[in-house]
């Protein structure tokens, strides 16, 4: 276990990945680092869900590798370690969250006693009986979200899950991700609300395919000599931008 | 391949088919619509001395059609909605088997096959008066295989598809042949040799030379039942071979 925890949970090398005709993840390599809360942040459209498609093998990629926990991403051995909460609610809408959790609670390999805890980690259980059709859409990415815990993965990847929450729930939901770093599980959370940072270890920032920035929150504003998240992107986009046309010249 | 993973599944596909009215009223309840419309629109036509009356005779071709249309059209909107909704992309990043998810499928679509065989063939004798001169119990076995064909054609044609569009005109593209050239409207050896060679390709046309056979008294029908095997031990291994984990 301890020598394991030596080397990342998370490896990135020279990563490209092609949508279409557009590169749209440019030879990004990043290590994250076993029991770690880290936030992934950037405008919509910067690449954060072809990242994460990536790490849980979901992604065809055109170059470099992506390593998790020692294996290949992807990795028939990695599918019950690493679980993935897609940007929209991925469930079945016509059964309600308890027949979803019943299901995805089979394929994890898990019982009725983890369904009950996930239900109440993601505070669903007065309406696990209803159809999903029939929630609004936070109550469903919540269901959602409690699919990937099941089985208590050690890598969690969840790709936006706070969006359209209220600001109660939002912080419930990060302190649950905050407790589940503490029991030992390796988080990676996107979002494109800049102030959700506060709560993360470490942030990735991301734009255009590229990483502005991979560090913790105090040293990324001092870098910057900037107050806020949203500064100092701002200031790291600005740099790259001058450079690159002062490349160009 | 993992059994329980494969019934949960498949459990998994008919709670949620059972929650949709619709579905259910549409395999179960529209080809005794169908079949008593046809029966309906034969009952001016004077039959020649000597001959079946129209609808004994097309009645059970058209038992091997319907099951096959039905059962293709919702098992592939079945799995494009397990598509679009991301549940795919969840379920191949889980644990569970491209092998495990194909056959959970077409276990959970050849039980509903097997009540919706049970119906076509009770209601069809019992309320529509059909002469049928072969094995009833043979007519049940190609008519549940012909709807699990059905099934696996819709799955393989989901598997092969990258999107959805594509996904949506398969199905066109893989019914309509069957329908026109596979026996149903004109005997294969009727037609052109080209066509009847093309015919051979097709898996209805082993289903309704089928029950063609049984219709004129002889129950030998092992080899167009072997073939329906072998067309959906076929599609099944296609439909988890194309499957992918990894898209663009
Ligand atoms: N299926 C796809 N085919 C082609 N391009 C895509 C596809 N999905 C996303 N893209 C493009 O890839 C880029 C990154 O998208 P995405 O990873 O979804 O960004 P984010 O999650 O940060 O909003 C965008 O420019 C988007 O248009
Ligand atoms: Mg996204």
């Amino acid at each position: 276990m301890a020598a394991k925890r030596q080397e990342p949970a998370i490896a990135i090398r020279d990563l490209r990945v092609i949508r279409g005709s557009r590169k749209v993840i440019q030879d990004i390599s990043i290590n994250i680092s076993h029991g770690s809360l880290v936030g992934l942040l950037g405008p919509s459209g910067s690449g954060k869900t072809t990242l994460m498609r990536a790490i849980v093998g979901a992604q065809i990629i055109a170059g470099g590798s992506v390593t998790v926990l020692g294996k290949t991403a992807g990795s028939p051995e990695l599918r019950s370690d690493v679980g993935y909460v897609t940007q929209s609610p991925s469930v079945y809408a016509d059964l309600t969250a308890h027949e979803n959790l019943q299901y995805f609670a089979q394929l994890a390999g898990v019982g009725n006693a983890e369904i009950k805890s996930v239900l109440k980690t993601v505070d669903l259980h007065d309406i696990a009986d209803r159809p999903v059709m029939n929630l609004s859409g936070g109550q469903r990415s919540r269901v959602s979200l409690a699919a990937a815990l099941l089985g208590t993965p050690e890598v969690l990847i969840l790709d936006e899950p706070t969006v359209g929450l209220d600001p109660v729930l939002r912080k419930d939901l990060w302190d649950v991700f905050r407790s589940l770093v503490k029991g030992g599980a390796t988080l990676l959370v996107s979002s494109h609300v800049m102030d959700e940072a506060q709560r993360c270890d470490r942030l990735i920032m991301m734009r255009e395919g590229e990483i502005l920035a991979h560090s913790t929150l105090p040293a990324l504003l001092k870098k910057t000599k900037t107050k806020d998240v949203e500064g100092a992107f701002l200031a790291l986009a600005t740099t790259v931008d001058t450079s690159r046309s002062e490349e160009k010249r | 391949m993992t059994p329980s993973l494969m019934a949960a599944t498949a459990r998994r596909v008919l709670q949620q088919i059972r929650r949709d009215r619709r579905t259910v009223a549409l395999l179960m309840v529209m080809p005794l619509v169908i079949l008593s419309l046809l029966k309906f629109m034969f009952t001016d036509i004077p039959v020649p001395p000597g001959a079946d009356p129209t609808f004994d005779s097309f009645g059970p071709r058209l038992m091997a059609l319907l099951p096959m249309l039905l059962m293709f059209v919702v098992t592939s909107v079945t799995t494009l909605r397990e598509r679009i909704s991301g549940t795919l992309e969840r379920l191949m990043a889980s644990p569970l088997r491209k092998a495990d998810l194909v056959l959970g499928y077409a276990l959970a679509f050849g039980l509903i096959a097997i009540v919706q065989a049970g119906l076509i063939l009770a209601f069809s004798l019992s309320v529509l008066n059909l002469n049928f001169a072969g094995n009833m119990w043979l007519l049940g076995v190609i008519i549940v295989l012909d709807a699990i064909l059905g099934t696996v054609l819709g799955l393989a044609a989901s598997s092969l598809a990258r999107t959805e569009f594509q996904a949506v005109q398969m199905m066109p593209a893989v019914i309509l042949p069957q329908v026109l050239i596979a026996g149903l409207f004109l005997p294969r050896d009727a037609m052109p040799a080209v066509l009847e060679w093309v015919s051979a390709l097709l898996p209805l046309s082993y289903a309704i030379d089928g029950i063609n056979s049984l219709a004129a008294g002889d129950n030998n029908v092992w080899s167009e039942v072997g073939v329906l095997i072998a067309f959906i031990v076929g599609a099944l291994v296609l439909a988890v071979v194309t499957l992918r984990r990894r898209t663009a």
